[in-house]
């Protein structure tokens, strides 16, 4: 325990969180721009080129603004809600692994492209993703308003029941990179991604991230028309800012986590492989790799939101407990079933699980279509 | 195994350090002029009526302990799936005899109600 080993702990935990708060910035800019696009708008020009300087000009802004604390609130949990809320989100990027790693010119120090590499990465994963709920809720509740309780309510219990299906999705992640660790995860994709192999369960992935981190058509706990502004009805200034950062923040590494789980991580696509433009030759290729697929499903994201309206929030409920939960379940045992089957029988029978998902997908979407008409025809 | 720890705890460390300098920007530069109609609790502009926090529906305790039931289960998964290729075909069983009982208290739970929001 040295104090080079101090000083690149804090070196990499500083660029990583300073990442993600730059790529919050820009998010905000990014959405705004495509959604303008989607909706024949042109969206925020005028601050500098593109407008360019926008986020610098909202974040200058927040920071001028008065902040409000109601009357009755409790004053404690009204400050920690934001900070709860905000620093899982950062400090979760902390276990996915940017790239492999370098040799420091001059100092001769190999450098990893990663905070950390813990054995248990996706324990780490669904245990810091879960604690933004606590934020949520006590936001909710100390701010005495009737709209922020319900909000928080809604938010938590909707959160809490898409992370089963979540959590179920990372285990056949687990199951089929055979460890914890993100690191050995990303190796496993080399040859073929995870998203070939389990195709419904990336996508089970995306919809219960996008119902985590609170988005469209996922975003009950903001609903205007219902609840004002959900659970930071309250809250102005930098605090709301805080709670603003947590989820744009959340989106981007989520998306880094469904990019690392399903789609390669930082690993070159499979055509460039053993070519130059492989991650094994040039080591800085893995982030931009990254930042591609995140890029990519940054964009899904902000898609999803321009086009789905809201979805009401009993049928919420009942998607993710009634359709997504046993659903995963089925995929958990598929996925197991499969890898048996290869180990059996010879490598080919890897093939049995996307066959087996997509069946189980068309079997549910089936159902649900035929429940949705037995409603319609009993009204 | 420690020092991949101590990574993490210097990460939060540096976390909450920004967090708080962010909310002290704001009560720093912010203005400050408060009135008792201000701090009144936001309600689409009328007055507020009854208090802020009130009884809750029944139905967020009942999601909660469903919850905490269900995401035990998955937390059974994880370690499971780690050593799933080294116990192979026992494994598989053990799991299907492991989802078995959950999904009789699943259904139970469907067919008492538990799942429905009306």
């Amino acid at each position: 325990m040295d104090l080079a080993l101090w000083i690149e702990f804090i070196i990499k935990g500083f660029i990583l969180i300073f990442a993600v708060l730059t790529g919050f910035a820009y998010l905000t800019l990014y959405e705004r721009r495509a959604l303008a696009r989607i909706q024949t708008r042109i969206g925020p020009n005028r601050a500098g080129p593109q407008g360019f300087f926008q986020p610098v000009a909202d974040a200058v802004k927040l920071i001028f603004k008065e902040e409000l604390t109601p009357a009755k609130a409790d004053k404690v949990l009204f400050v920690l809600a934001p900070i709860m809320t905000v620093v899982p989100a950062m400090i979760l990027a902390a276990v996915i692994p940017l790239g492999t790693q370098f040799t420091l010119p001059f100092l001769n120090r190999p450098v990893t492209l990663y905070v950390s590499d813990i054995n248990v990465g996706v324990l780490y994963l669904t245990a810091i993703a879960s604690i933004a709920v606590y934020g949520i809720v006590l936001a909710g509740w100390s701010s005495n308003n009737k709209y922020a309780m319900l909000g928080g309510l809604r938010s938590s219990a909707q959160m809490i029941s898409y992370e089963l299906s979540l959590g179920l999705c990372f285990v056949i992640a687990i199951l089929l990179g055979n460890s914890m660790s993100l690191l050995d995860i990303v190796e496993a994709q080399k040859s073929v991604w995870f998203v070939v192999i389990q195709p419904v369960g990336a996508l089970i992935f995306m919809v219960t991230t996008l119902a985590e981190v609170n988005r469209a058509p996922f975003d009950m706990p903001e609903a205007e028309q219902e609840l004002a502004a959900g659970y930071h009805s309250e809250y102005s200034g930098m605090k709301f800012a805080l709670f603003f950062m947590a989820e744009y923040e959340k989106m981007i590494v989520i998306s880094m986590i469904a990019a690392t789980l399903f789609f390669g991580g930082f690993r070159e696509f499979w055509f460039l492989q053993g070519t130059v433009f492989s991650v094994d030759h040039f080591w800085w290729l893995g982030p931009i790799y990254l930042l591609l697929k995140v890029v990519v499903l940054l964009f899904l994201m902000i898609w999803v939101r321009a086009t789905w309206p809201r979805i009401r929030y009993d049928r919420l409920m009942a998607f993710g407990w009634k359709v997504l939960l046993p659903l995963s379940l089925a995929l958990v045992f598929i996925t197991a079933l499969g890898i048996l089957l290869a180990n059996q029988f010879g490598a080919i029978y890897i093939w049995t699980i996307p066959v087996l998902s997509i069946l189980a997908g068309l079997i549910a979407v089936l159902l649900v279509n035929m429940s949705l008409r037995r409603k319609v025809a009993h009204a | 195994m420690l020092l991949e720890y101590i990574a993490i705890g210097v990460m939060i460390a540096l976390a909450t350090v920004i967090a708080v300098i962010a909310i002290g920007l704001g009560e720093l530069f912010g203005p400050k002029k408060r009135s008792s109609v201000k701090s009144e609790p936001y309600e689409s502009g009328i007055a507020p009526i009854g208090p802020g926090t009130r009884r809750m529906p029944v139905r967020f305790y009942l999601i909660a302990v469903l919850f905490i039931l269900f995401d035990i289960e998955v937390i059974f998964f994880l370690p499971w799936a780690v050593v799933f290729r080294q116990l192979g075909l026992f494994g598989l069983a053990e799991m299907a005899i492991f989802i078995v009982i959950l999904l009789i208290g699943y259904i139970y739970a469907w067919k008492k109600g538990a799942l429905e929001w009306e």
